[in-house]
């Protein structure tokens, strides 16, 4: 009970619901599709980027909760930031849905991406938790190809 | 010759099955997740550990007793099968690995043989991956066409088009007994009729119909009937092929290989006659002696009254949720096996099933190896419910508190 109240938390139930930069970007600078064909989750991940600044993300699609609250918080923590803060990020947030994560990783960082901890036990939701990530983290390289997780 | 059935009660069943008594985060465990696979009777699993303990050979043509013994226990299993499903001949019987390895081995033999560019494949909109993808294949190498009978919102094919759809380039009808994702039970015996008043064969994907009803090939006069063991009380990695006499015969081998030959020269190698034309290499030879032993089992109980069981435990289990505000049942055909596939407002499946699972309930998410049906009811997942005869209405009960669980996480 208490695993299942780390993982279907406040912060997440919340980002489900009311997703965060829930919209098309017409002057996005990347555009890259995150698809799970075996659950079904299908984002598009927005990007706008100025010169090595994230400037905006947003993102349309459906899916599960845990994948859907992932890319909205994603959305929110991104913006602003270098290319190697969102990498850094990027990797953090792996590590932490599974488990990896050192216990010396600035909690500043994580702040609201906290609310993901709880992913770790329940192994068959990571790639719904990453899929987002995994494909902002495409974008960002200047990918186009379609990004699975599965 | 019949034994006398043991009259059904569910709690006595449930003592035949030992997982049954496992928890699951602090829970009971409510299995229902039966059409993905079924739990074993204690039989079946002591066949298996017997074999191994006592008697392992390898089969066919060994001088020394243990061998003798191990053949006499997997061909007495293949004659049960027979019998099981009334099948005219042992020879009829082929031992594959599961319902997909059969439906592949027709696909790419009988397949190939029959199909000219051109030629039709007839399937049905709520079929398997397993019975789509290996006619996808053999139909494409073949240049033939595949054709698909649609199928209604309620999950209940559409015969009119079944029979339009029949024409004179049709080579092979591949049809399920039962949808595997929606719960319909096909009307395969008209269906075949159809069929052979135009001369074309007919496949049934019975995986999902051997658990929960007693299957008469000669009743039902198909062609192929496929099906797998680990579905029906028995263990994975077996299934059998029945085909007639005549067709298999007709067919060249699939895999090439031992005990599929009767002599091997680098000049000319001669196959085998039925079944061994089919069954090359060392087979699961536990898991065929496991087989027969399930059907032993399903033998000794009352089978109607298990059909009856079932199917007051999904009428009550239909009931049940279809009163819970915000949940919708998918695929409401009259004529349905113990699946039950739903839906609920604003909640993924995903999410549903990770949330029964901390209450102990194990169910299915996602699209079930049929993305076609998904994809034609315009969703991309189901939950899905799917009851064996060892289920409860207790169990049902802890279903629907788990469904009012997800609702009060999700706060819609």
């Amino acid at each position: 009970m208490n695993e299942l109240q780390a993982l279907y938390q406040e912060v997440i139930l919340d980002h489900n619901k009311s997703p965060r930069n829930f919209r098309v970007m017409p002057d996005a600078t990347n555009v890259v599709d995150g698809y799970n064909p075996l659950c079904g989750d299908h984002y598009t991940i927005y990007l706008k980027l100025e010169g090595d600044t994230v400037k905006e993300v947003s993102f349309q699609g459906s899916g599960c909760a845990i994948s859907k609250a992932s890319a909205s918080l994603m959305s929110t923590v991104m913006k602003g930031k270098t290319r190697s803060e969102a990498e850094a990020l990027f990797q953090q947030f792996h590590q932490l849905v599974t488990g990896e994560l050192d216990q010396k990783t600035n909690p500043e960082d994580l702040g609201r991406l906290a609310a993901f901890s709880g992913v770790s036990e329940f192994p068959a939701r990571v790639k719904c938790a990453i899929l987002a990530w995994h494909t902002v983290h495409s974008a960002l390289q200047g990918k186009t190809d379609s990004v699975s997780t599965e | 010759m019949s034994k006398a059935k043991r009259s059904f009660g569910v709690d006595e069943i449930r003592k035949d099955f030992p997982v049954l008594n496992t928890t699951v985060n602090g829970h009971p465990l409510v299995y229902l997740d039966n059409a993905a696979t079924s739990q074993k009777p204690r039989v079946v699993i002591d066949a298996l550990s017997d074999y191994y303990l006592e008697y392992n050979s390898n089969i066919h043509r060994g001088v020394h007793y243990l061998s003798q013994k191990a053949t006499d226990a997997y061909e007495d299993s293949r004659l049960k099968i027979r019998q099981f499903i009334n099948a005219e001949r042992s020879e009829e019987i082929v031992f594959v690995r599961g319902a997909t390895e059969a439906i592949n081995l027709v696909a790419q033999t009988f397949g190939r043989t029959n199909l000219q560019s051109g030629d039709e494949v007839l399937l049905t909109a709520l079929e398997h991956h397993s019975n789509i993808v290996p006619w996808q294949m053999i139909c494409e190498e073949r240049g033939a066409q595949l054709r698909v009978v649609p199928m209604q919102e309620n999950g209940d094919l559409i015969l009119e088009e079944y029979r339009r759809l029949l024409t004179k380039r049709t080579k092979i009808v591949a049809v399920t007994h039962v949808s595997n994702a929606l719960g319909t039970i096909n009307p395969v015996k008209e269906m075949i009729s159809l069929a052979h008043e135009r001369g074309v064969p007919v496949l049934v994907d019975g995986a999902q119909a051997v658990p929960h009803m007693t299957v008469d090939m000669r009743e039902l006069g198909c062609d192929f009937y496929v099906f797998s063991g680990h579905k029906m009380y028995g263990p994975t990695g077996v299934g059998i092929l029945y085909g007639k006499k005549t067709l298999l015969e007709s067919m060249p081998p699939y895999q090439g290989g031992g005990d599929m030959i009767k002599s091997v020269s680098f000049e000319k190698t001669i196959f085998n006659d039925l079944p061994q034309k089919f069954e090359a290499g060392t087979p699961n030879i536990s898991g065929g002696i496991a087989l027969g032993v399930a059907v032993d089992y399903l033998n000794s109980l009352d089978r109607g009254s298990i059909q009856e069981y079932e199917s007051s435990i999904l009428d009550y289990a239909s009931s049940q949720l279809s009163s819970i505000r915000g949940l919708e049942i998918v695929g409401k055909s009259k004529n349905k096996a113990s699946v039950l596939s739903f839906v609920l407002d604003g909640v993924h499946p995903h999410d549903i099933g990770t949330i029964l699972d901390s209450e102990g309930i194990a169910i299915r998410t996602g699209h079930h190896c049929a993305q076609p049906i998904m994809t034609r009811l315009g969703i991309s997942a189901t939950a899905r419910a799917s009851f064996a005869m060892y289920n409860t209405q207790k169990e049902v009960d802890a279903l629907v508190h788990g469904i009012y669980k997800v609702i009060e996480v999700f706060g819609s």
